[in-house]
């Protein structure tokens, strides 16, 4: 039922949580598109049939729509992109029953694929989707080879169905935990990376795989189905995230596209990055960064410095943050937000606030092959909408409403339960559990 | 056997000759004498390791201008803070006389007092993270109270100097890990850098000692088939431990033994039991066990569930070190929620924010700040000077430190932070840092920024870190 309103009109809150898609409008918001321009003051932003019909300046126009919210000047973002999450694949870290990010015990690598994985009912979704994280990049870890596996596209709404795109990358690491698995060097890492490669291609002209598997000391590092799994990699028509943190790894790994020269490869981590940032650019290989990584945690990161996110953008390379290196990726909006403050450091070089936004937003979207469709506000664009309580990046705020897919979701979760109950400590009458 | 007694002559001559300031191992004058024994090590109470820290030179200075968060609870608008000889002299408003300070003006800045990280491992898990350097746990045994800290910590692990940088830290306290029911002693560092330990450690600081509940020593030690295996395990083991402590505590005759001088120690009041320890329902059975035993638990750290508790622990005035979002990553840490530490406040329990993190104590401010917020959200309102203490005084007073620091008060150690904005704010960072009035880090001058031994002439030398 459409009522038709101006942007002048009232706004009708928001009074109950609907299950299917609305067409809403979100007027009187401090509008960040998420492209890295600075927030627009006023601004507004629509959404129809799940899908965003414009974000920008209020300009007068009339339209048809379920919903109007009155921002009442706050903040209104596209969703944050996450990426690179076990979002979905774990409920508690320790618990080795409930966390499916591992599979050392396999005989497969390159050959899993997440996607049948991915638990919607995790509480880490429920707690990610509540800090305004909409969309994800999921992945399991490597463990018994180099290659990780498949990783999805997910998003974190609440239907049951977070698969968006399955199978949407492969991951490898060529950095010292690589090395570690393919035998102990990097020489062995790299060996094992073109003897993979190449039964791929094999496999990919019609022809026969040279060996069944590669072992080592029982261990399965590639079998038939793995090298199967690679040729989409090697026919560049799926992505390649290569762990990597050294600068001389990460020339290591450019070299390769002159190999390989249908790679689409992303780094993630590349903490020495601003070290080869020029070269980085010039091979046009986006970056997946640590975004405030400033110790030599291990002798392939002697460089780090949270000035690398800033040098390497500077520098002309596409830079998102990568979540995988911090405490959980709910945390991704404080690292951004650190990068802005950095930008006040003498000798460092930190983000404006609409290029730290983007890094969270856009550009990994746009990393994940989800560009212009996730992490940003414009006309197609999904209707992935959140409205804060304070300035996205700062510390202190949260969502007061997050939609996805322009489908207002549900933001309780075993925490949020528990804050409640525990709101006092009288048990005067009953125990706490039944407090519910 | 002339040979022998040829040999310990040669080592006793070399050792005297060596010990040029000790006493405590000379042969000395060997006359014969049967009341005075021939060896002897320093005592417990003679204190062995002594720190050897003194402040370096610093400037008598006036801030003025900023907003000054005093670490106590107080909040001064357009504040000013004197310090000299590495004592803080006065703080208060526009009025206080800077004559002979060099002024500084902190118009739209803001200080606060050093802040201090009561749960960090920094030196003894250094960077780089390699096996060669993971000298925090000593993981043979359920109980070692006989190890310390100090004798791991790797003065030039450079997380001191980001800490520093980053995070305005000035004190902290390195603790074993948490495989151990009795990990050992804690040690309490300033945060300058130093050829060595002892340059280090906190003058007067008394011991910690760390103790560990729940699923860290029950895996660790049930994993390799031996008790403790379980929950039950941990306590059986830990209340014998006490009992033989007890036992030697009270025989003035006992043979010297490492773990139990400690133990002692804990029993006398005298090192104080931070208790890794996670869950509501454990943490209440661990205070029974120190009432049991006749010791005071301090601090729980990592108290996760704290707030299911305010009020047992606000009874039995034992702090909470907490951190404010981690989540999920055992089992333990399920029912975390980021409002554990407004909760604690509102119960009128004791709160401190820790890191337990390389990386979080760089920014402790920040963590502090969602706490405080997640709170608000809940209609619980604290003050940012009060949650500033979570970092400060509250930390000071579970180290038992505070009448030394933690606090901007007349006669306690210039420690302090220059903001370059509000430090409960994303955004902001520490532009200088004071330790005992000596200006150890400035933003605005890239020599005022320790480099460790190990950073020189690798890649990022001396950068903006």
């Amino acid at each position: 039922m459409k009522r038709l309103l101006t942007l002048a009109a009232s706004a009708i809150a928001l009074s109950a949580t609907p299950a299917l898609a609305q067409d809403v409008v979100i007027a009187n918001a401090t509008v960040v598109t998420g492209d890295g321009s600075e927030p627009i003051q006023n601004g507004v932003v629509m959404v129809e049939n799940g899908r965003v019909t414009y974000a920008g300046t209020a300009n007068g126009q009339s339209f048809a729509t379920d919903l109007v919210v009155d921002a009442d000047g706050a903040w209104v973002t596209p969703g944050i992109f996450a990426t690179v999450t076990t979002l979905g694949l774990v409920d508690v870290g320790a618990v080795s029953e409930s966390n499916d990010s591992r599979a050392g015990g396999a005989p497969f690598s390159a050959s899993l694929d997440v996607a049948p994985a991915v638990n919607p009912n995790s509480q880490n979704i429920m707690i990610h989707r509540a800090a305004g994280i909409t969309r994800a990049a999921t992945t399991t870890l490597p463990s018994a080879s180099i290659f990780a596996g498949q990783g999805a596209i997910i998003d974190l709404d609440s239907d049951g169905t977070p698969i968006v795109k399955a199978r949407a990358f492969q991951m490898v690491d060529l950095g010292e935990g690589g090395a570690r698995r393919a035998g102990g060097s990097r020489a062995a890492t790299y060996t094992l990376f073109r003897a993979s490669l190449r039964e791929a291609q094999a496999l990919s002209g019609g022809g026969t795989p040279q060996t069944t598997e590669i072992t080592a000391d029982g261990e399965v590092l590639l079998g038939r189905f793995d090298a199967e799994a690679l040729k989409p990699v090697v026919a560049g028509t799926q992505k390649l995230y290569v762990g990597v943190e050294r600068a001389a790894d990460i020339r290591s790994v450019l070299a390769l596209k002159s190999e390989f020269p249908r790679l689409d490869m992303v780094l993630v981590g590349a903490s020495e990055g601003w070290l080869v940032a020029n070269e980085i650019a010039a091979a046009g290989v986006p970056v997946l960064a640590d975004p405030l990584d400033a110790l030599p945690t291990g002798f392939d990161q002697l460089a780090s410095t949270q000035s690398n996110v800033g040098r390497m953008k500077r520098a002309g390379v596409k830079v998102g943050l990568n979540a995988a290196s911090i405490e959980n990726p709910r945390r991704l909006a404080q690292q951004a937000g650190n990068l802005v403050g950095l930008a006040k450091m003498p000798g460092a070089a930190g983000l404006t606030w609409g290029e730290a936004f983007a890094s969270i937003s856009s550009i990994p979207a746009d990393i994940s092959g989800m560009g212009g469709k996730a992490g940003v506000l414009k006309q197609g664009a999904l209707g992935d909408v959140v409205i804060w309580d304070g300035d996205p990046l700062e510390v202190t705020s949260v969502p007061t409403k997050v939609f996805i897919g322009g489908v207002e979701q549900p933001l309780d979760s075993h925490q949020s339960r528990l804050k409640e109950r525990y709101r006092d400590l009288d048990e005067s009458d009953l125990p706490k559990a039944y407090d519910w | 056997m002339t040979k022998k007694v040829w040999i310990a002559a040669a080592s006793a001559f070399a050792l005297a000759g060596c010990a040029t300031t000790g006493s405590a191992n000379t042969a000395g004058d060997d006359s014969g004498s049967d009341d005075a024994p021939r060896f002897a090590a320093q005592t417990e109470a003679e204190g062995p390791f002594p720190s050897t820290y003194n402040a370096y030179p610093g400037t008598p200075t006036a801030l003025v201008g900023a907003t000054v968060y005093d670490g106590a609870g107080n909040r001064i608008e357009g504040g000013t803070v004197l310090f000299r000889n590495g004592k803080v002299e006065a703080v208060g408003g526009s009025d206080l006389s800077t004559e002979g300070y060099a002024v500084l003006d902190g118009t739209g800045k803001f200080v606060t007092p050093g802040i201090i990280d009561i749960h960090s491992h920094l030196g003894d898990y250094p960077s780089p993270g390699v096996q060669a350097h993971n000298d925090g746990n000593e993981a043979t045994a359920p109980t070692t109270p006989d190890v310390w800290a100090e004798h791991s910590v790797w003065p030039q692990d450079p997380g001191f100097s980001r800490a520093l940088a980053n995070g305005g830290i000035t004190s902290l306290q390195i603790l074993p890990g948490s495989a151990n029911l009795m990990g050992g002693r804690s040690v309490t560092l300033k945060n300058v850098p130093s050829r060595t330990v002892q340059g280090m450690k906190f003058p007067g600081a008394p011991y910690g000692f760390k103790m560990a509940c729940g699923e860290n020593p029950k895996r660790v030690y049930g994993g390799r088939g031996r008790k403790p295996s379980t929950r039950m395990g941990n306590f059986a083991v830990n209340r014998q431990t006490w009992y033989d402590a007890i036992e030697y505590a009270n025989n003035d005759d006992a043979k010297r033994n490492l773990g139990k001088e400690t133990l002692k120690g804990v029993l006398e009041g005298d090192i104080l039991v931070h208790n890794h320890c996670y869950r509501a329902d454990e943490m209440a059975l661990v205070m029974d066990m120190a009432k049991e035993v006749g010791y005071k638990v301090t601090a729980f750290h990592h108290a996760v569930e704290a707030y299911k508790i305010g009020d047992l622990l606000r009874e039995n005035g034992v702090c909470s070190a907490i951190w404010a979002d981690w989540y999920g990553f055992k089992m333990e840490a399920y029912d975390a929620i980021m409002e554990n530490a407004a909760l604690l406040q509102k119960e009128g329990a004791c709160v401190v924010i820790h890191s337990d993190s390389q990386n979080d104590i760089q920014r402790l401010n920040q963590e502090a700040s969602k706490a405080q917020a997640a709170g608000a959200r809940m209609g619980i309102e604290i003050s940012d000077a009060d949650v500033i203490g979570w970092i400060t005084l509250n930390a000071a007073k579970a180290m038992g430190i505070d009448d030394m620091t933690g606090s901007l008060e007349e006669g306690k150690m210039a420690d302090v932070v220059l903001w370059n904005g509000d430090p409960l704010s994303v955004y902001s960072r520490p532009e200088k840092v004071w330790i005992d009035g000596a200006l150890m880090y400035d933003a605005m001058d890239r020599k005022r920024r320790p480099v460790s031994d190990f950073e020189l002439g690798q890649p990022g030398e001396g950068d903006v870190k």
